[in-house]
């Protein structure tokens, strides 16, 4: 794992947010960890650890409790639908169902512990998110960092289409 | 209010609304830049609190009344007022951008079109309460709100709103973003505090870990919602009495009302607290029920707040008598009926849906969310979802309804945080109030294969 230089200078802008105590900026370093390799590695778990004179349990009991952090690559493109109530009563389900459909992604082995699938070309992968807070413009969706509101999911594939 | 903003076509508010935080939300003459926001007006108020006395500024948020819009209804000045006068330490600030409680979608627009409401708001809070570094705390699923909330403090830095000399005054603040990760418990402000400081975000317990007292690293912290601090540089514009007249007595100013599920209309809507009724808010608000369909509950203040039952009737101590449609929109009444106006979030459900599913949908929300510090919460919360599992399945007895409760009693008031409160409300007041129908889904014959786990551990002679 080589963390480029611009990234470790950017690093060491974000650990002055935190003049009292540099533990503080565990979750920011980690969301460019991941922003830049897709997930986060043991070795990349160590490092931040070295980095911030910390214990490496002390950076992966963050890691591993979060669940926006990832500890293994998802797809090139990672979508998040919303699985709560209000998303859930205008066609949430539907909507992840036919994501899955349009996408060619296999949930059947999803789990609390692993709740992401990928599809079989490795281009998308997909997660069930609680409330992501659009609940009048539901189902909502992200694919990345973009937001979706109120896609029907007979539009699933027309998503997709945007990001290839 | 001004009457001639030109708002985006289709998004005008609605006339039973009276808009103070969303006064700028869908206009389409404004962008979220600062320049925008001081050729509105912006950024005078910080100007009038740096020439105040710090004491001033939170007796006016005192005497406006404004109740915390996060969830708790906790009054914001007294709040405040709970930093120890004796206190040597440094003083911190957090604002609480983690909105994430399910039916509630009101922050996030505050924070895409209108960022620099709440950063004047939060300098002002900042300096009100002695705090030279803050934070914004915002869920990591707004990547988009993240960036526009760092542009804007970038934007007041360089106009010497933040950083050395606040508005030329020897006042020096630095206010932060910083980005969670997806998890609900996040909200709960001690989380938070534990969160910000690099950790999982377990609870403190209270006492003697009250954030204003002991938060974040052992200093005192005062941690408000996007909403509330907004509404500080609005309390100093009218000034708190003109504030105070807005709303009801006890429930002032307004408040950003997030309806979502069977209604015609959907959305946002601010409104004076108590002004409007649950009626109001169904039929005038948002167009009324879905065609043909009659309304079976409503869930008045995220997922949280006890479910109302359509045809529940309340009898409050002051006479009043009161349908669910008839109780306003306020923190009191709302309480006395035994629920919560909690974030603001109406979820509205009509005779198409089933009582089991929903109920089901939230204890997975739970089951998920739950931080897993304390037992009964950590089992609780996974045990009520798999109980509702069976009974939407088909595959429960009717007792099953029963156990579902005893274990939600089993967790409210014995977790170290309110989220026991928050996951064991939902699943009490459902099987209350929709016990039939819950019992209607489970399958009588399977009581008699109901196993005594202590009939089996006998027969292998385990105990």
């Amino acid at each position: 794992m080589q963390i480029p230089t611009e990234l470790e200078t950017k690093m060491d802008e974000v650990i002055t947010h935190y003049p009292v105590s540099k533990r503080s900026a565990v979750l920011p370093l980690l969301h460019l960890i991941q922003h830049h390799f897709r997930f986060i590695s043991d070795e990349a778990v160590n490092w931040v650890a070295a980095k911030l004179g910390l214990e490496p349990i002390q950076v992966l009991e963050v890691v591993t409790f979060y669940p926006g952090f990832r500890q293994t690559a998802p797809g090139k493109f990672h979508i998040r639908v919303c699985r709560t109530l209000s998303c859930a009563m205008a066609g949430g389900y539907e909507l992840m169902e036919s994501l899955c459909k349009a996408g060619n992604i296999d949930r059947s082995h999803v789990d609390h512990h692993h709740p992401i699938a990928i599809s079989t070309d490795g281009k998308y992968s997909i997660e069930f998110a609680e409330c992501l807070a659009s609940c009048g413009f539901g189902p909502v969706c992200m694919v990345e960092d973009d937001f979706h509101e109120s896609v029907k999911p007979e539009s699933a594939a027309e998503l997709l289409q945007k990001y290839l | 209010m001004s009457t001639t903003i030109p708002y985006k076509p289709g998004k005008e508010p609605h006339a039973r609304e009276h808009r103070l935080i969303f006064r700028n939300v869908d206009r389409a003459d404004y962008d979220p830049s600062i320049d925008c926001y001081i050729r509105n007006g912006g950024y005078v108020q910080l100007k009038k609190a740096l020439g105040m006395e710090r004491q001033a500024i939170i007796d006016e948020v005192k005497k406006s009344g404004l109740r915390g819009r996060g969830g708790a209804g906790f009054p914001t000045g007294v709040k405040w007022g709970f930093i120890p006068p004796t206190n040597t330490k440094p003083v911190y600030l957090i604002c609480n951008a983690d909105e994430s409680e399910p039916g509630t979608f009101k922050d996030r627009y505050i924070m895409h079109q209108d960022p620099h409401q709440l950063v004047e708001g939060m300098i002002i809070s900042c300096f009100a309460v002695k705090a030279q570094l803050a934070y914004i705390y915002i869920r990591e699923e707004f990547p988009e709100a993240a960036i526009i909330l760092e542009k804007a403090l970038a934007e007041a830095r360089a106009k010497g709103y933040l950083g050395k000399n606040v508005g030329g005054t020897a006042y020096d603040l630095e206010i932060y973003v910083h980005r969670g990760a997806g998890a609900y418990i996040c909200g709960e402000e001690t989380g938070l505090i534990e969160s910000l400081e690099g950790k999982r975000p377990y609870p403190r317990i209270k006492p003697p870990y009250f954030p204003a007292a002991l938060g974040l690293y052992m200093s005192p912290t005062i941690v408000n919602n996007v909403e509330s601090l907004c509404h500080v540089k609005h309390i100093l514009e009218m000034g708190s009495e003109a504030y105070a007249k807005l709303g009801t007595p006890n429930n002032t100013g307004t408040r950003i009302l997030c309806v979502s599920g069977d209604v015609q209309k959907p959305g946002y809507f601010e409104v004076q607290v108590g002004h409007v009724t649950m009626g109001e808010v169904i039929n005038d608000l948002c167009g009324g029920l879905k065609p043909g369909r009659k309304l079976k509950a409503i869930i008045p203040g995220g997922s949280s707040a006890k479910v109302l039952r359509a045809d529940e009737k309340f009898k409050l101590k002051d006479g009043r008598e009161l349908g669910i449609m008839d109780i306003p929109m306020d923190f009191d009444t709302m309480a006395a009926c035994g629920t919560m106006a909690g974030s603001g979030g109406v979820i509205i459900m009509d005779d198409s849906r089933s009582m089991s599913w929903v109920i089901n949908n939230l204890n997975q929300f739970y089951a998920h969310e739950s931080c897993g510090q304390c037992t009964p919460c950590r089992e609780g919360s996974l045990w009520m979802k798999k109980i509702s599992d069976r009974i939407v399945a088909g595959t429960a007895s009717p007792s099953d309804v029963d156990e579902l409760l005893r274990v939600a009693n089993n967790i409210e008031g014995k977790t170290i945080c309110a989220f026991g409160e928050a996951c064991s409300w939902p699943t009490q007041s459902f099987v209350k109030k929709f016990r039939d129908e819950m019992i209607g889904d489970t399958k009588p014959e399977l009581e008699s294969k109901i196993v005594n786990p202590e009939t089996v551990l006998a027969a292998a002679n385990l105990v």
